[in-house]
Formats: structure tokens, sequence, C-alpha cells
């Protein structure tokens, strides 16, 4: 609490230096200022950069997390690709951002292309509320109750008997090959929502005369939808893109609800590959090689998407 | 020609089928939780005589009081701190001047794309060694560090958008730089501040991974974490564990109804950045 009074007492040297309308250079180096940023920084840097630190570092030990740790060289790194679980966990990411990302954003692009200007009123509000009741539940609770969806004798196998489908009805979470896509069904529950909405909102900023022209030059609505919207929601677009992949590579809450990675593993992922590795097996050292490919993953996919909106 | 009859229509039948959509898990879990205990529901029955009494029970039998006690008093120990840290450096790195400064915005920038399950293993032995493991420190002490990269970007953000003759206006009136963010910048910066509230509140609340590596004791969990216990001792028991569900999850439901505004503005505005 410190951080309070720290920068006022620190205030003398200050006015001397003032001048009128000087950013940066001009004034000289504002070292005041960084009193400011010094309590963020020091939590920062002791709980975000230095385990950071001591993830890359583990991830070239073979340690158990007590006794004394060995050099493993690259051995780690060359698990995450040759160990067949860990390499499914990565596999198994890129296919969750099939139902993370692509259909929700897919999806929320269509419906707000059809409904395109939503009329401000009571309804437009219940309905943003609702579409964002997803986003509000603990991912752990989502998971929970799709768990009971999914379960034989749950709601979709129970619909399925009621409109004479009962040959379909399975245990979609316990299937090897239903397990991945169910999970899949979840991630996509909890992000259409939001993908519609903040869709929505940006195809409500373009401008309509946009439409009105390429209506008068023929184009039909397919043409204008790659015309028009598809260009004017580029931002949105990648501001919903980077967030649900983000999501869909470090899922975790939602797989250790529901599956915990099973079927085998079938759907295990890199983050709970990594909570395996670390607190099951007592293998630290393979789980931080994981975890450094995974940090690594989101940042090459990341970047990218972030230079992409930059252009615009 | 837009706004005619069958569009209009086309319209809400669509936004109308994804609220369906979004809203028939909640349906079904009501609907199960109020089923009479002891016989194994299936499909959507809708219960004819709603067995409220689930509920008391599972208030009871899932302590969901002292959950949402404990969730409340972790919230309290993150969200202040990581707010005023937040302001701090936020204000401090839109200075002008200030030595580092573009180092130190990319640093804090950095952690933005890192995964917490990135850091979990050191953390758990960092936390150990500091003797916290299986209390609310464990959770409390390195949420804040993990929001530092999203809330000093946050306020960062704000404050430049802010214009410096403010500032300089108020120290030619000779009020030093902790006056002028007191009584000037803090004020002006309200609502970027609520929303980042909003936005931490929510984070911390739903907070699972920390919750359940960190901290044994359910009891001593955010509310999210809890859940991850709750399946393993109510697993056979469906009616008890959906009525448990919704009462856990009832605290944000109505926190969100509540403030609905500015949470759907908070995660909009918050996601962009």
């Amino acid at each position: 609490m410190t951080a309070v009074t720290s920068p006022e007492t620190s205030e003398a040297g200050a006015p001397g230096t003032r001048r009128p309308r000087a950013r940066g250079r001009n004034r000289g180096l504002n070292w005041n200022a960084l009193l400011w940023v010094l309590p963020a920084l020091v939590a920062y840097a002791f709980f975000d950069l230095y385990p950071l630190t001591q993830t890359i570092r583990y991830s070239f030990y073979n340690w158990d997390g007590i006794g004394a740790a060995t050099s493993a060289g690259f051995g780690n790194y060359v698990a995450v690709f040759t160990n067949p679980e860990q390499f499914a966990s990565i596999l198994h990411a890129f296919v969750l951002i099939f139902f993370f990302t692509v259909i929700p954003v897919g999806l929320g692009l269509v419906v707000a292309a059809i409904i395109r200007d939503q009329k401000a009123g009571p309804f437009a509000t219940f309905t943003k509320t609702v579409l964002f009741l997803p986003q509000v539940l603990p991912l752990a609770a989502a998971g929970l109750i799709w768990t009971w969806i999914f379960s034989p004798n749950g709601m979709l196998n129970g619909f399925l008997r009621a409109v004479g489908l009962g040959s379909l009805a399975q245990d979609w979470l316990g299937g090897f090959h239903t397990a991945l896509p169910a999970v899949g069904i979840i991630g996509s529950w909890v992000s259409l929502g939001f993908c519609t909405v903040l869709l929505l909102a940006g195809i409500g900023k373009i401008d309509g005369s946009l439409y009105e022209a390429v209506r008068l030059d023929g184009a039909n609505r397919i043409q204008e939808f790659f015309a028009i919207t598809l260009p004017g929601l580029r931002s949105e677009i990648i501001v919903a893109s980077t967030v649900t992949t983000i999501a869909a590579l470090s899922s975790f809450d939602v797989i250790y609800i529901s599956t915990s990675g099973g079927p085998g593993y079938a759907t295990t992922v890199p983050g709970l590959e990594i909570y395996r590795l670390t607190f099951v097996s007592q293998q630290v050292g393979s789980a931080s090689a994981l975890a450094v490919v995974l940090s690594i993953l989101i940042l090459a996919i990341v970047l990218p998407l972030q230079r992409l909106g930059k252009q615009s | 020609m837009r706004s005619s009859l069958s569009a209009r229509s086309t319209n809400v039948a669509l936004l109308l089928s994804l609220i369906i959509f979004t809203l028939i898990p909640f349906f079904g879990i009501v609907a199960t939780a109020l089923q009479p205990r002891g016989k194994a529901p299936s499909g959507f029955s809708i219960p004819l005589h709603p067995a409220l009494g689930n509920f008391a029970e599972a208030w009871s039998q899932a302590s969901i009081l002292p959950l949402i006690g404990s969730s409340t008093l972790i919230v309290l120990g993150v969200v202040p701190v990581a707010l005023l840290l937040s302001a701090l450096a936020g204000f401090g790195l839109a200075q002008p001047g200030l030595p580092g400064g573009s180092f130190l915005g990319l640093l804090f920038v950095a952690g933005l794309t890192i995964p917490a399950e990135a850091l979990i293993s050191p953390l758990y032995y960092q936390v150990q060694a500091m003797g916290l493991l299986d209390s609310r420190w464990a959770i409390i002490l390195p949420l804040i560090a993990l929001y530092m990269p999203f809330g000093v970007f946050w306020m960062r953000t704000h404050f430049l958008s802010i214009p410096e003759e403010l500032s300089e206006a108020a120290r030619v009136d000779g009020a030093s730089t902790f006056r002028t963010f007191v009584s000037i910048q803090l004020p002006l910066a309200r609502s970027a501040i609520s929303a980042l509230l909003i936005l931490f509140f929510l984070w911390t609340w739903n907070q699972f991974l920390l919750a359940i590596v960190l901290v044994n004791d359910p009891l001593k969990r955010t509310v999210a974490g809890a859940l991850g216990a709750f399946q393993g001792q109510y697993g056979t028991d469906i009616v008890l564990l959906c009525a448990g569900a919704l009462l856990i999850i009832a605290p944000s439901l109505i926190v969100f109804f509540i403030f609905q505004r500015q949470f759907v503005g908070a995660l909009l505005q918050g996601s962009s950045k």
C-alpha cells in the first residue's frame, strides 16, 4: 500500500523540467513516472515473468518435482512431437479451433448479414443479454451442464428418442469418435452469442449507402456480402477470431469437467496434458516443454492476426 | 424494403432460434433439478410436481453459502489491488519521457498471450515454497499478477486518450502529479475503471485452473473451482447435482442481470483491446 504515497514524495524534481506541450524527448527523462509503474511491474515480474523463465528452465530437465533434476537437452521437446498422447493434445487443440472459432464466427457472420440493421429496443437488449449468458457463466459450469445433456440418459438422447431417432442415441462424451466434437460443441455454445453480438455491433456501423450503391449496380445478397459486409467487418472478425482461438488452444476447464481428456486420450488438450504431466505423473520437464510449445503456438497464431488488424 | 414485414419476421425468427439454442441447456438443468429425487431422470421431461425441496437439500449439502463467501473473499483480495496497480502503472506508462517506456509497454503486452497453463507448474512450487499452498492467498497473489498485462494496457490506453493540457493546467496551478492523478485523472477514468472492475470480477469469480491446482479444500476455492470437486461428490445424484449447480451459478447470473448493460459493454470493449 506504500505505492500510493511514493509517487507524491518523489515529486520534487518534476516542476523544474516542465515545458508546455512537450511530449517525450524535449522534456528529458521523467524518472518519477517509473515509480508509478513499479508496483505493477514487481507483481508481474514475481508471479508471471519469473514463473515463465522457470517453465523454460524446467523444460530442459528431467524432474519429478521433488528429487534432483537431470539434464534432458531437447529430449522433452522431441517428446512433445513423438509421444502420441502429447502430440494428440496439440492436434485436438487445432480441431477445437474449428468449433470455438470457425463455427461461431461463420454463423455469427450469417446472422449479422441477414439481420444487418437491428432496431434498438427492448427486444434487441433482451437478445444481447441472453446471447451473453454463456460468457458470464464459469466455463466449468458450462462443462457440467453439457456433460449432463450429452450423458446416456441426458437431454440429447431423450430428444432423439422422442423424435424416433433412438437408434442414434449414444454416450456422446464416452465414444472415441463423438467425444471431441461433443466437447467442441460446448465451445461453440460458449462463443456463438459473443461473436454474433460483436459482429452485429460492427455491421451496424457500416454506412448504409454502401449497400444501396451495390444494390443499384445489380448485386445480389451474396455479392453484397462479399463486397461490403465482409471487408466492413474486418476488425470485428479479427477480434472475434483472436479471442476464440486463444480460448481453443488454451482450453482446460470444459475438458477437465466433461471428459478429463478421455475416453483414452481422445479429447486431451495441451492445457490438460500439462496439468496431468505435472501433477499426476510427475514429469515436470515434459509438461514444461509442452507449455513452451503451447505458448509459441499461441503467439504464432495471434501475432499474424493482430498484424492483419493493423493493416486496415 | 428491408423493413418489410417478411424481412422483419425472418430476423426475429433467426434471433429467437439463437436464443433458444443458448437457453435450452438452462431449461434442461432447471427441469432436472425439479425432478423427484431417487429416480434417474431421462430426456427433458417437465416435472409435474416440481420438487423445490431439492434446492434446500443442495443448499446445505453442497455448502453453497461458504462457497460464495470464499469466492467473495478472493474477489475482495484480488480486484481492488489489481485495479489500483493497473491504474498507477497505466498512468505512469502514459507519462511523457518515461525512461524505457516503450520497452516496459512491450513487456506488459507480451504477457497478454501467455496462457496460465504455461505458468502453473512453477507457480505451484513457488507458492509451496512460500508456504501459501491451500490458502486463498495462493489464488489471490498470482491472479493479481496475471491481470497486470491486460489491466495496465487497458488503463494506459485510457490515460493516453486524455489530452495532456489537462495535467499541464493543473501543474501550472501548482498541483503535484499525485494530486493531478487523484483529483483530475481518476474521476475522468471512472468508466474505464468500472469496465475493468467488471472484467476482473468475472475472471476471478470464474477462475478454475489456479483454484484446483493450488487449493485442495473446495471451501477455500472460487465458485468455479468448487465445481471441479462437485462432480466427484454428487456424481451419482444427477438431480442434486443440477440443483447445486444452479445455486452455484445463481449469484453471477443475478449480478449479470442487474448490471447487464455494463457487462455487455465491458466484455465487448475488453475483447477488442
